[in-house]
């Protein structure tokens, strides 16, 4: 039964992704979800929990969570962790105060067992405001260095000018697809 | 066809409720499935449908298991099923006051409500508004504020009835939404234009003006929708009631003229207020009964039902207008429904007269035991004011009652029918054998605790005292052998008294306690052994004081004198007289306890707490003062006597509280000038003779419209003849001048000012508390070997009938009166009057009082105390 299934999945080449969006509160991430969905910048208030949507990106579907990223719901995502394919962490480039919590955030959650097998892209976002940290500036300070055995990639975007976010979908479709 | 469906559906349920044997753990195990990457929409639907089964089953989850299965749910956001989702609304609100952090969902149902899926949106704000405490709610506002006056109706109701919730946790945001409440009043839906009424009138109804204001604005405007013209008319008849004015107000005119609405709901909303409002006329009730006679021949039951159970309701206000409408009843006896006969029957009974009393009752009978426990309530409290009414017809009644008794039935059914016999045996010498004899049988076959534990406890009070004692003997045992430990308890009580009162049967009641002692309970052992130890010693006095006069303290007193004792650390044993005896019901309270009953179907309102005395209530507020501490345990607190016209400047009342050595008068003052702000507010008083003052307690601050206390202690005179006096009095003060809207004093410089008041009496019923003697006869005898008596004769001239007279006495003298003496039988011209009391300082008093009735009325009061001064007092008081 299982086989068949997922012959007829192969089939049509588009077994649903389970992806999660994290980050701290104001970094961008339900910019970056509907930027995916619906290809343009809507209003967003502050996530009080989680909007969940389907986006197809080129014959890829992905399930996509965007979890609040304020220090009291931060808690939560780990309710969301289980069967997910891969972790989109975003990262304000212009905060440069909180980088070191983003970082704590970040390495708290790739300590668990659920996520292991999760490739990761982090995303240096708010690339177009002034004065922000570079790419290499936000690897360094997230420590990603320090990664092992871990699929990852960082990538600088800018959700609000839709710069560079079709390159780190690629680079994750990609990533994906060969870990199938 | 309906009835059809119904059938059909009843029979599946026979065949087996799909749900029937699914158990908690099971299906919490089943919710995992929720976490699943691609949701089953139809499978998790079924789940979710068993978790609400269950939950409204009473199925009882705990938070953590709450919080699992919730977060669980919330994965299923990711499934654009639309029945699941809705599914998935029910499953938040039933949750959300059980699981923890259940705002996670926030989001996801903001995103839902102000979506494009019309099927989401109304159900996604009530299931958001059910997670939304006070603090969140500011993050939702805007879009609550939106919802309200959203085009699709569905949702604008949504968001109304939701915030009507929400005023309970958050008032003062809802009332930011104001103005969207009143779009919404103007809509053209009509559940919309109803629920935002609700909101508007909820937001303003602290503010009577503001009420009053919407009403006239309303009124005018002629509301589409026929429930909120409904509930308009509810709001003008609340305002009609709190006014002082006349009907003659537009409101009324409003309500009068919805009796030509025309929707009949309205009809009979406007019809129900008028004949309910408490000062109509029988010229303003006259359309109102007729609109309700007409309903009364309706072919929709609903109609007739609302009609005649108005009617019901008001039969005993209004019995000549309701009386109109005989006819109409008459044939609604035989009604097909059985609740609109019930209540035409029972209306027919109370207005009725008493020709027609067996001819009801029987039509009654043919179908008694079709209808349910609550309307057979119903006809027990028709028959209860029957009762009262033409007691020559008890023994129609009693028979009826008895046969009710022997039918199946709940303990509320069965309650009321034995109250209603009791009362009926209270109120009437003659029923009372066959209705003992009734409750006899009763306890036979009786299977509530509560009721045979009190219909014993009434056997051991009335039973000694008719003809033949001994043949209640063998009812009560049997309780002993057949029952449970509860009852067994109170039968022994009861045969104590028979042990007492009897002294013929004593023997054979000592044989019986004696096979108690060996019960198998201890309260049951305990109660025998004190009864069978007091019956031995064959003492009247010990018999009075330990097994027929129960304790008449105050229970919630004794609990808080015991807890101070305990504190307090002393080697002084505990003294059972310090504690305030209970306050026993006024005959005020008691009709009006009558009234309440004499109401139609019973209203289970909240249990109400214990009745605590007056006297705890002032002893908690009197003790919080350090002066008045060391007076001692409160003796008793009289009525509140006014010592100004209530339309005065300064409206000044008194509350005198009686100490065993100290009289303290507690002065509560309202200041009702909104220019003046009274300072140091004392009262100066000119105490008769032998009275001194120990103490002044002024009233510090007396802003306007606010009560201030001031108090006065005063020492009682040694001589007791001197404690009966008149204290003239005068309201001292300093006066600020002050801006009437800030009440801000202009200047801090005042002026002293005075204010004469009316002069204050203390009597001798302040220093007397009522006692209950159940035995008074016995009491008396006893008191006749070692009490001090006094006997005098006085013609009370002023008093033309002798139950005028009774009321006098009873009233002057503030004692209880015994063996309900009371109530003079009708037609009588001579009358004894027993009363008893405790003098303060624990003095007990008698009082048998015979009266005469030739040209005026003669009175020989014969007194007996423990004290000789007190004796004195009294009958030097009369004169």
């Amino acid at each position: 039964m299982g086989g068949l299934l997922s012959y007829f999945r192969g089939l049509f080449g588009s077994r649903e992704m389970r992806i999660l969006i994290l980050g701290l509160d104001g970094a961008g991430k339900t910019t970056i979800l509907y930027r995916l969905q619906v290809g343009e910048v809507v209003t967003t208030i502050p996530t009080i929990g989680f909007n969940v949507e389907q986006v197809q990106y080129k014959n890829l579907k992905f399930q996509v969570w965007d979890l609040g990223g304020q220090t009291s719901i931060r808690p939560y995502w780990r309710c969301y962790y289980s069967n997910t394919d891969a972790i989109i962490y975003v990262v304000d480039s212009a905060d440069k105060e909180r980088i070191g919590i983003s970082k704590d955030e970040l390495f708290h959650m790739l300590r668990e067992e659920e996520l292991q097998d999760a490739v990761l892209v982090v995303l240096a976002n708010k690339q177009d405001m002034a004065g922000c940290m570079s790419v290499a500036e936000v690897h360094q300070a997230l420590g990603l260095e320090a990664l092992k055995n871990r699929t990852f990639q960082i990538f600088k975007t800018s959700a609000t000018k839709g710069e560079g976010l079709d390159q780190a979908m690629d680079w994750l479709a990609n990533a994906l697809q060969n870990k199938k | 066809m309906s009835s059809f469906k119904r059938d059909k559906k009843e029979e599946e349920d026979g065949g087996g409720n799909p749900f029937q044997n699914i158990e908690k753990t099971t299906v919490l195990q089943e919710a995992r499935l929720f976490n699943e990457n691609i949701i089953n929409a139809k499978k998790c639907t079924h789940i979710l449908t068993k978790i609400l089964y269950l939950l409204n089953q009473g199925e009882q989850l705990g938070a953590t298991e709450a919080t699992e299965v919730f977060f669980a749910m919330t994965k299923l956001f990711q499934s654009k099923d639309v029945i699941l989702r809705r599914m998935v609304y029910l499953g938040i609100k039933e949750l959300s006051s059980i699981a923890d952090d259940v705002i996670i969902v926030t989001s996801s149902l903001t995103k839902d409500m102000t979506g494009k899926e019309d099927l989401y949106r109304a159900a996604a704000i009530r299931a958001l508004c059910s997670i939304t405490d006070a603090t969140m709610l500011q993050a939702i506002e805007r879009y609550m504020k939106q919802a309200i006056v959203d085009k699709n109706p569905a949702v604008s109701s949504a968001a109304l009835v939701s915030s009507l919730h929400m005023t309970k946790m958050a008032s003062d945001v809802i009332k930011r939404w104001v103005n969207e409440a009143q779009e919404a009043v103007n809509s053209e839906n009509i559940m919309v234009q109803f629920h935002a009424l609700g909101v508007l009138y909820h937001i303003r109804k602290s503010d009577r003006l503001a009420v009053t204001k919407l009403v006239a604005r309303l009124t005018r405007m002629s509301l589409k929708s026929p429930y909120a013209v409904c509930m308009l008319v509810r709001i003008a008849a609340k305002l009609l009631e709190e006014e002082e004015t006349g009907n003659d107000s537009p409101l009324f005119e409003f309500i009068e003229s919805c009796l030509r609405h025309k929707s009949e709901m309205v009809i009979y909303e406007a019809a129900h207020a008028i004949v309910n409002l408490r000062r109509t006329t029988s010229r303003e009730l006259a359309p109102a009964i007729s609109v309700l006679q007409l309903f009364c021949g309706s072919p929709k039951p609903t109609l007739r039902f609302a009609a005649v159970r108005t009617l019901n309701q008001v039969a005993i206000n209004h019995p000549t207008a309701v009386t109109a409408c005989n006819l109409d009843l008459e044939n609604l006896i035989t009604d097909s429904n059985r609740s609109i006969a019930t209540l035409a029957i029972t209306t027919l009974l109370k207005t009725g007269a008493e020709s027609s009393v067996d001819r009801l009752m029987k039509q009654i009978a043919t179908f008694v035991s079709e209808i349910s426990d609550e309307f057979k309530v119903v006809v027990v409290q028709a028959i209860r004011a029957l009762a009262l009414k033409f007691p020559r017809k008890h023994s129609v009644l009693m028979n009826f009652l008895s046969a009710m008794l022997r039918d199946e039935g709940g303990l509320e059914y069965k309650a009321s029918i034995a109250d209603t016999i009791i009362t009926i045996i209270e109120d009437n010498a003659e029923a009372k054998e066959t209705g003992l004899a009734h409750l006899c049988e009763f306890i036979e076959d009786c299977e509530h605790t509560s009721l045979a534990v009190r219909i014993l406890h009434l056997l051991g009070k009335e039973g000694p005292r008719t003809k033949q004692p001994s043949r209640y003997i063998r009812f009560i045992y049997n309780r002993v052998i057949l029952e449970n430990p509860t009852v067994r308890a109170a039968a022994v009580s009861a045969m104590a008294q028979f042990g007492a009162l009897c002294p013929d049967l004593l023997e054979n009641i000592q044989v019986l306690l004696a096979r108690c002692q060996m019960d198998s309970d201890d309260e049951v052992r305990d109660r025998a052994a004190y009864y069978s130890n007091i019956l031995k010693q064959q003492d009247k006095t010990l018999y009075n004081n330990y097994i027929l006069d129960p304790l008449q303290i105050s229970i919630p007193s004794l609990e808080r004198c015991l807890r101070e004792y305990i504190l307090t650390n002393t080697e002084e044993p505990f003294d059972i007289k310090s504690v305030p005896l209970a306050a026993l019901p006024t005959e005020e309270e008691k009709q009006i306890n009558n009234q309440k009953s004499d109401g139609m179907l019973i209203t289970t309102g909240p249990v109400k707490p214990i009745p605590v005395s007056r006297e705890e209530n002032y002893s908690e507020k009197l003790s919080t003062i350090p002066a008045l501490q060391q007076l001692g345990p409160l003796f008793k607190s009289s009525d509140i006597v006014e010592l100004t016209e209530s339309e005065t400047e300064y409206v000044v009342c008194c509350i005198k509280h009686c100490y065993t050595r100290h009289l303290v008068l507690q002065f509560d003052c309202v200041n009702t000038l909104n220019d003046q702000l009274l300072e140091n507010v004392r009262v100066q008083l000119d105490p008769s003779e032998g009275y001194k003052i120990v103490n002044e307690i002024p009233c510090p601050k007396l802003p306007y419209n606010e009560m201030g206390t001031a108090y006065v202690v005063l020492q009682f005179p040694e001589d007791l003849p001197n404690t009966v006096g008149t204290f003239g009095a005068v309201l001292k003060f300093v006066v600020k001048d002050c801006d009437p809207n800030t009440g801000l004093p202009d200047t801090d410089e005042g002026y002293d000012d005075e204010y004469m008041l009316e002069d204050l009496e203390v009597v001798l019923g302040d220093q007397i508390q009522r006692v209950n003697k159940v035995n008074w006869g016995a009491a008396w005898e006893e008191a006749g070997n070692n009490f001090v008596e006094m006997e005098d004769t006085y013609s009370l001239s002023s008093m033309g009938t002798l139950e005028e007279a009774v009321k006098n006495i009873i009233q002057f003298l503030g004692l209880q009166p015994a063996e309900r003496t009371d109530k003079v039988p009708e037609g009588k011209t001579t009358h004894t009057l027993l009363l008893a009391g405790l003098f303060r300082g624990g003095f007990e008093i008698l009082v048998r009082s015979k009266l005469a009735l030739a040209d005026g009325i003669t009175m020989q009061l014969t007194v007996r105390s423990t004290d000789t001064d007190v004796a004195e007092l009294i009958t030097s008081a009369v004169g």
